[in-house]
Parts: C-alpha cells; sequence; structure tokens
C-alpha cells in the first residue's frame, strides 16, 4: 500500500511538472493555428511589410507597428541603459552603506508598480510635460520612450548591479595598484569585466519594453500609421492587439492574432539571446 | 573594499582637480543614481498627493455606479481572482518543483525541458497571455468573458514564479535534514511533506506573495479573459473587473479623474504593501542562512 503510494505520488509530482511544458505548447499551438493561416492568406512579405493597416478595407500591413515597437524599445534603451547601469554603478561601488539600504527598496518599489498606474502617470504628467515643452499634441513615440525608459530602470539596475558585484575585487585593487583613480578602476576595469551581465540586464529590459501594453497604450496616441517623428503617435504591436481585438473579426480578428504571433516570435529570440547570455557568464 | 582607499574630503578634492575626468564620472553616476530616486519619489509621491484628498467613504460602497465610481466591487472581485488563481498555480508550481528537486535524477532530460519552458513562460508579454486565454478558454472551452477565464490565464503567467522560488527554498534546504529523515526509515514521500516543506515554507512564501503583486497589477491579461464588468459575480462564469483593470477604465475613459486618483493610490497602497512583505520574508530567509 505504501509502495504504492511513493509510486502514485511520484508520477503525479511528474505530470505536474509537465503542465508548464503542456502550457508552453498549448499557446503555440493556439496562437500559430489560427495567426499563420492568416498570414497565409494575407502574403507573409505584404503582411510584415506591408506600409497600410486599414482592417474596413482588408488591407493588413504590420511593418508600421512593427517599427513603432522598434523605435518606442529603443528610445526607452536610449534612455533607460545609461541611467541604469550609471546607478548600478553607484550602488555597487560608491553608495555609502546606509544610503544603499534606502535605495534599494526604492528600486524594488519601483519594480512593483503596477503598469496601469506607471500609464496613468504617464497620462496625467508626462503627456502634458511633452506637449509643453516639445510641441505636438502629447501622446507620442517620445512620450512612450520616456515612460518606458522609466518602467525598464528597476530590472537594468538590479541585473547590472548583480553583474558589477560578481567581478572579483582583485580587479578593482589591480587598477588601483597602477595608479588609477577609484573611478577610472570601477569605470575601466570593473565595468569592462561585468559587461555580458550587464548586457543581460539590457536585454531583460528590451524584453520588457517591447511586452509592455497598458503603459504604452495610454501614452503613445496609437495612430496606425508609418511612424513619422518623435513627436507623433505610434501604435506598438501589443496596443494593436489590445485596441482592436474587442470588436475585430473573420480575417481582421486572424491578422490580430498573427501580430501576436510576430511579438511571441520576437520575444522568444529575445529570451533565447539572453539564456545564451546567461550561460556565457556561469 | 572601501578599507584599501580611504581618503580624507581634501585628498579627493586635491586628486579630482589633478584629474577632472574622474570627477566627471563620479558625478555622472551620482546624478544618474539621484535620477532614479527623484524619478520614483515624483511619481509615487504626486499620485499620493493627487489621490489621498479624493479618497473618500463613496469609493468603498457596495455597488457600483456611475456617481460614487466604487472601487469595491472591483477589489472583491480582485480578492476573488487572486484565491482562484493561487488554487490553481500554487499546488502546480509546488509539486513541480518536489519534482524538479526531490525525485528527477540530474540526467533527466525532462528536467531541462521543464526549466527551459518556465523560463519562456517568464518572458512571455501579458498581452499574448490574454489572447491565449481568449482563444483558449474563453472561445474553444466555452467558458466566456469570465472569473474561471481569467484565473485560468493568471494561474499560468504566475507558474513559473511559484515554480521558480519554490524550487530555490526546496533546494536551500540542507541535505542532512534529508538524511536524518531517511535514516529515520522515513519514506521520500513522507520526508518531502514532514521535512523538506516545512523547512522551506518561508521561501515558497515569499514566492507567492510575489505571484500575488503580479497578479494584482496585471491588467493587459484579464480585459479580454475576465472581462470589465464592474459586479461581484454570482458564479464564476460571470465576467469581473479587477481593480487594475478598474483603475485603467477608469483612466481612460477619462470622466472620473478625481477617483482615478485615488484608486491608483488605493492599488499602489495595496501592491507596494504586499512586495514589501515579500521582500521582508525574503531577507529573513536570508539571515537565517
Amino acid at each position: 500500500m505504501k509502495k504504492h503510494k511513493e509510486q502514485l505520488m511520484k508520477i503525479v509530482f511528474a505530470i505536474t511538472a509537465c503542465i508548464s511544458i503542456v502550457a508552453v505548447i498549448l499557446i503555440c499551438v493556439f496562437l500559430f493555428a489560427n495567426g499563420v493561416p492568416a498570414i497565409g492568406k494575407i502574403g507573409l512579405f505584404k503582411f510584415i511589410f506591408g506600409q497600410v493597416w486599414r482592417p474596413a478595407n482588408d488591407i493588413y500591413g504590420l511593418l508600421p507597428m512593427i517599427l513603432g515597437s522598434i523605435y518606442v524599445t529603443a528610445g526607452a534603451l536610449i534612455i533607460g541603459v545609461p541611467i541604469g547601469i550609471l546607478t548600478a554603478t553607484f550602488m555597487a561601488k560608491f553608495c555609502p552603506n546606509g544610503l544603499y539600504k534606502l535605495i534599494k527598496p526604492a528600486i524594488d518599489l519601483l519594480a512593483g508598480i503596477p503598469s496601469v498606474v506607471y500609464g496613468f502617470f504617464g497620462l496625467v504628467v508626462l503627456v502634458p510635460f511633452v506637449r509643453d515643452s516639445f510641441g505636438g499634441n502629447g501622446p507620442s513615440m517620445l512620450t512612450a520612450s520616456i515612460l518606458l525608459g522609466i518602467m525598464i530602470l528597476p530590472t537594468i539596475i538590479s541585473v547590472s548591479e548583480a553583474a558589477i558585484r560578481a567581478v572579483p575585487d582583485n580587479y578593482y585593487e589591480g587598477g588601483l595598484a597602477l595608479g588609477a583613480s577609484h573611478e577610472r578602476s570601477v569605470f575601466f576595469t570593473i565595468l569592462p569585466a561585468a559587461k555580458s551581465g550587464i548586457f543581460a540586464g539590457v536585454v531583460l529590459g528590451v524584453g520588457r519594453a517591447i511586452g509592455e501594453t497598458m503603459a504604452v497604450m495610454m501614452v503613445a496616441g496609437n495612430q496606425a500609421r508609418m511612424p513619422e517623428g518623435i513627436l507623433k503617435g505610434v501604435r506598438t504591436l501589443t496596443t494593436n492587439i489590445v485596441l482592436e481585438m474587442g470588436y475585430s473579426t473573420g480575417l481582421h480578428r486572424e491578422a490580430l492574432i498573427a501580430t501576436a504571433v510576430v511579438l511571441f516570435v520576437f520575444i522568444l529570440i529575445i529570451n533565447l539571446s539572453f539564456s545564451l547570455m546567461k550561460r556565457r557568464v556561469q | 573594499m572601501n578599507t584599501i582607499n580611504t581618503r580624507s574630503f581634501s585628498q579627493k578634492w586635491h586628486s579630482y582637480r589633478k584629474n577632472p575626468a574622474s570627477l566627471i564620472m563620479f558625478l555622472a553616476v551620482c546624478i544618474a543614481a539621484f535620477l532614479t530616486v527623484a524619478v520614483l519619489f515624483f511619481l509615487v509621491g504626486y499620485i499620493l498627493v493627487k489621490g489621498i484628498p479624493n479618497i473618500s467613504l463613496e469609493l468603498f460602497q457596495w455597488h457600483y455606479n456611475s456617481v460614487n465610481v466604487s472601487l469595491m466591487p472591483a477589489l472583491i472581485n480582485t480578492i476573488l481572482m487572486l484565491l482562484l488563481s493561487l488554487l490553481l498555480a500554487v499546488p502546480v508550481g509546488i509539486f513541480s518543483a518536489i519534482y524538479l528537486v526531490e525525485y528527477a535524477k540530474h540526467s533527466n532530460k525532462l528536467v531541462g525541458i521543464v526549466r527551459i519552458t518556465a523560463e519562456t513562460l517568464a518572458g512571455i508579454p501579458s498581452i499574448v497571455y490574454g489572447l491565449f486565454g481568449y482563444l483558449c478558454f474563453v472561445i474553444l472551452l466555452q467558458w466566456g468573458v469570465s472569473l474561471l477565464a481569467g484565473a485560468f490565464t493568471l494561474a499560468i503567467m504566475i507558474l513559473p514564479l511559484i515554480m521558480r522560488t519554490t524550487e530555490e527554498a526546496l533546494k536551500s534546504v540542507p541535505d542532512s535534514f534529508r538524511e536524518g529523515s531517511f535514516g529515520l526509515g522515513a519514506g521520500r514521500l513522507r520526508t518531502v511533506f514532514k521535512i523538506v516543506l516545512p523547512s522551506a515554507v518561508p521561501g515558497i512564501l515569499a514566492g507567492i506573495i510575489l505571484g500575488i503583486g503580479r497578479i494584482l497589477g496585471e491588467s493587459a491579461a484579464l480585459i479580454y479573459t475576465a472581462g470589465s464588468v464592474a459586479q461581484v459575480p454570482t458564479s464564476i462564469l460571470d465576467s469581473t473587473r479587477t481593480l487594475s483593470v478598474h483603475m485603467y477604465v477608469l483612466a481612460s475613459e477619462g470622466l472620473y479623474i478625481n477617483q482615478t486618483y485615488a484608486t491608483a493610490v488605493v492599488l499602489l497602497v495595496i501592491v507596494v504593501c504586499i512586495n514589501a512583505l515579500s521582500g521582508y520574508i525574503a531577507r529573513k530567509i536570508g539571515k537565517g542562512n
């Protein structure tokens, strides 16, 4: 009897362990089964490189949204990466202990704020700010980039900080011994040694930025046309799905699911490069 | 490392004058850190300052209507959604972790595959989960836009988080505990449930609380799976609106800006408390070891 129970539970544990595999397979199957036929009907080339998205006329070109996602993510990186890496450097190598106990929880707090709250903050603070100081309508590529730049900060900071702390102290000491100042030692021996870990943090930030939906939707303007400038509105892949899924039918709906397929492929590539990098670090 | 390079302020000032590049680097990291903290304080401060004066009893009335814009139904829905998705995800997550840590052999191929899939799941954006939940639970299984569909979607979403934290917690239980238990004649199953799991509880709890934080903040995955009806559901197949979705609907309608601030405060406070609790438990474990 006892033997049976042991065996039974072992099988139960093994089955539950397989649930995550089943989940990934199901997600892939549902997305690809519903999305790929639409890509076939529209034509892969026309779908990916088409410049016009007009569901009313059955024209589905995804290029504006793909570019929108890429531009907004790039903007977020331009804002978030330098600040994130420098903050991580400060926390790991410059920060007095007392101050660290304040900053560290603050960064954790930044990571925990829900994206709707970020979005709302963007809507009531950043949109008017961009409109008043740079012109344009307010909801724009720039606004979305700033907001995403803030949102990816905690990811980049915590991964980079861990990478910087993992560099052996004798690198730094060697730098000092050769006559370099504290700052030079940190910037020219420790940071280069932590390069791959920091890069992994950036890649994780890219994943977060490209997948963010609600916050971007509230500040990006969401016009489905080719991006025209940093003060003009853009629509990203994620927001394209949320905006139109509610009322879409037929080919339109399949095209939206195909949008998710494109997004999913982007994310898979990013995840893959992240785990490759992590492996190299280890 | 600070002990080998301590200098007085005047010495530092002297070396910075000789070496302006170092000063620039020093200033750059200080400014960046200041910016990060300033952004956080501004964001939280702005929402608190604008929101707290607008918190009123009306917001906590039992029924939602367009006059009181009550967040009470959304709050209750959030708790229901939380319980249901935890009920689904926690046992599966813990059992998977038990299998990976306690049962599977190192050479087992399944372990590698489960790790890769868990990593993949963790990286999928929430809107993709939402779309999957919509296609699978709402359409195919015909549950409609409902509490149940939302809970299943969220359960898959937090599964990797709970799996990973439980795995870490189980791994941190010393092998001597297991050996002692085996030595006293207990079987593997009894060892896992009576010895290993109880000592891993704080770690698992920290993971579950982190999962709660994620569920509370989630909106993109719920809009097309759980919908946005602002009422307490009478069955698990009714559409519901959680606090985050409520917040999103209010913000995008733009009609109740004051109430939106107040709702944001409530949401922010809950999420911050939950995350702080998780961090506190995690730190306690860190000290224990």
